[in-house]
């Protein structure tokens, strides 16, 4: 049998730039940069949902508290444990807290909230808005002259983004806690020595960085999961792929930007 | 008939999904206060039909112009001010299920009329409550609802913006013989007591024949027959007899 190149990939006749999924994904990314501009157009014009941000923050909270706070202790423990034996071959082992309050402040504690977030927060309001626009009740608000972006996703982008420096910095407590805890067993440092010496090395850049981190990394879950379950397609099985594809998307940015940031960061240092 | 008296007039609309066509010329002119009974089976096209009408999806070509606006031409903030007379009923009633009744009701009450007190809001959400009958469920969520519960409460929810327009999409369906009676009444005192012009999409013909003045048959992307009950199905055509007969099958 004889193939055409350009019918050999996905639906016959239809040409692609490159190949089906490449140009599906490009086209995404173009989506979702519509799906931002939209996000800054309608967010900060009154009148604003304010019942309903206070609301979405709430729930973003209260989703990823449990999770954080369990991971976070445990990063912090593990991590001091395992650096232990490293740094002691030097003789260093009073370096821990400095070396284990960098790790977390400028790597862990914004990535680490990050992802879990994405995990819980992201598919939740992929799955969520997903439903919401199989079942039509999208286009209800739509039709009823209301306007459901403003409703529905603005109020959730502000709140990721309103609600991940408060998350991180509280991973990041929590974490030094999970490291303290170690660090008293092994050294019996007393914890306001173990603070003094792990803030000792941090400075206003590293703060600032996570913060920035944090921030965008919010923006991100929330556009992520807004925008994948907005535009949920074929009833329940899109609810499913809505929800999963929104922890992917999440996921997938969330990588990059930590590299970019990074990047432009360590310009400042 | 004076021009201004055209509520809804739709001059060779055509709408296709890629190469599946869907509306393929559809012309229609809706008087004020007509309700209308649009008939077709599954897939045929209705729903894309209504969604036309409100501007949810864009037709392809064609002029749709509703209280002489031609809703796919004008600006989002007059597409806004439209919707605020046409009312839509869901095929899947469409409530938002993570409020309450009473919640959905003042939903597009308070962010359209922003001046209204909290005691013109309650007012407004006991008295479209008490048109549709269902004052009880007021503080019930979406999922404590029957069937045609929900339908009402979906009806309530676009009556509070006091609509000039109603579009119910498959009011019956899904809903057994007796409820099915209590929403074609609805129907018919909605008509009555909000002046609405109307369109009902069906395949009910009871529904058709209770709430309808006139009929449209759509079949292969156009309306193949249109006018009273009698009217069109009085005829040889195979489509809509088999349509007739399924409904009727113990008149025969
Ligand atoms: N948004 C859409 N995208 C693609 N196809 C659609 C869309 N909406 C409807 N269709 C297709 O149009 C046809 C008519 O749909 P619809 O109007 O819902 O039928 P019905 O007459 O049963 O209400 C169906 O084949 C459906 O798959
Ligand atoms: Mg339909």
């Amino acid at each position: 049998m004889k193939v055409d190149p350009e019918k050999s990939e996905g639906l016959p006749g239809i040409k692609y730039f490159i190949s089906e999924k490449t140009d599906l994904f490009f086209l995404t990314l173009y989506n979702v940069h519509k799906f931002i501009i939209r996000f800054f157009k309608v967010a900060f014009s009154p009148p604003f949902e304010f019942k309903e941000i206070i609301n979405q923050c709430y729930q973003v909270g209260y989703r990823s508290l449990g999770l954080i706070s369990l991971t976070g202790f445990i990063t912090g423990f593990v991590f001091t444990k395992q650096s232990r034996p490293s740094l002691s071959t030097f003789g260093a082992s009073s370096w821990l807290p400095s070396l284990i309050s960098i790790a977390i402040i400028r790597a862990l504690a914004p990535l680490v909230t990050a992802l879990i977030a994405a995990g819980k927060v992201g598919s939740n309001m992929g799955a969520e808005l997903g439903s919401m626009k199989v079942t039509e009740q999208i286009d209800a608000m739509e039709v009823s002259a209301t306007n459901p972006f403003k409703f529905l996703v603005s109020t959730r982008i502000l709140a990721t983004t309103l609600m991940l420096p408060v998350l991180v910095t509280y991973t990041g407590f929590v974490g030094m806690m999970g490291s303290y805890l170690n660090v008293h067993q092994n050294e019996q440092t007393s914890i306001t020595a173990f603070f003094k010496s792990a803030f000792s090395t941090i400075t206003f850049l590293d703060i600032f960085s996570s913060l920035l981190k944090s921030v965008v990394y919010g923006f991100t879950i929330g556009v992520a999961g807004c925008y994948q379950g907005y535009n949920a397609q074929n009833g329940t099985q899109g609810v499913g792929r809505a929800a999963n594809m929104a922890v992917v998307l999440a996921m997938f940015m969330i990588f990059i930007e930590e590299m970019l940031i990074v990047q432009v960061i360590n310009e400042f240092r | 008939m004076d021009i201004n008296d055209v509520i809804i007039s739709i001059k060779n609309l055509k709408k296709s999904f890629g190469t599946l066509s869907v509306l393929n010329g559809i012309d229609i002119e809706i008087e004020k206060g007509e309700n209308i009974a649009v008939l077709g089976r599954s897939g045929s096209g209705k729903s894309v039909l209504i969604k036309i009408i409100s501007g949810l999806l864009k037709p392809d070509s064609g002029t749709v112009k509703v209280l002489g606006r031609e809703v796919d031409k004008i600006s989002d903030a007059e597409l806004q001010k439209l919707r605020l007379k046409i009312g839509f009923s869901f095929q899947s009633s469409a409530l938002y299920d993570s409020m309450s009744v009473k919640q959905n009701l003042e939903f597009p009450l308070v962010r359209n009329l922003r001046n209204l007190s909290r005691k013109e809001v309650n007012a407004a959400i006991e008295e479209v409550l008490s048109d549709v009958g269902l004052s009880q469920t007021i503080n019930q969520m979406p999922s404590e609802l029957s069937g045609g519960q929900k339908k009402r409460i979906g009806i309530a929810r676009t009556l509070i913006l006091k609509p000039e327009i109603m579009l119910y999409d498959e009011p019956t369906s899904g809903l057994d013989p007796i409820t099915s009676i209590e929403i074609n009444k609805l129907i018919v005192q909605v008509r009555e007591q909000y002046n609405t012009t109307a369109i009902i999409i069906t395949h009910d013909l009871v529904c058709a024949k209770e709430t309808a003045d006139r009929v449209a048959m759509l079949l292969d992307g156009k309306f193949l027959m249109q006018g009273s009950f009698e009217e069109v199905f009085n005829t040889d055509n195979e489509n809509v007899r088999t349509f007739y007969d399924y409904n009727f099958i113990n008149a025969k």
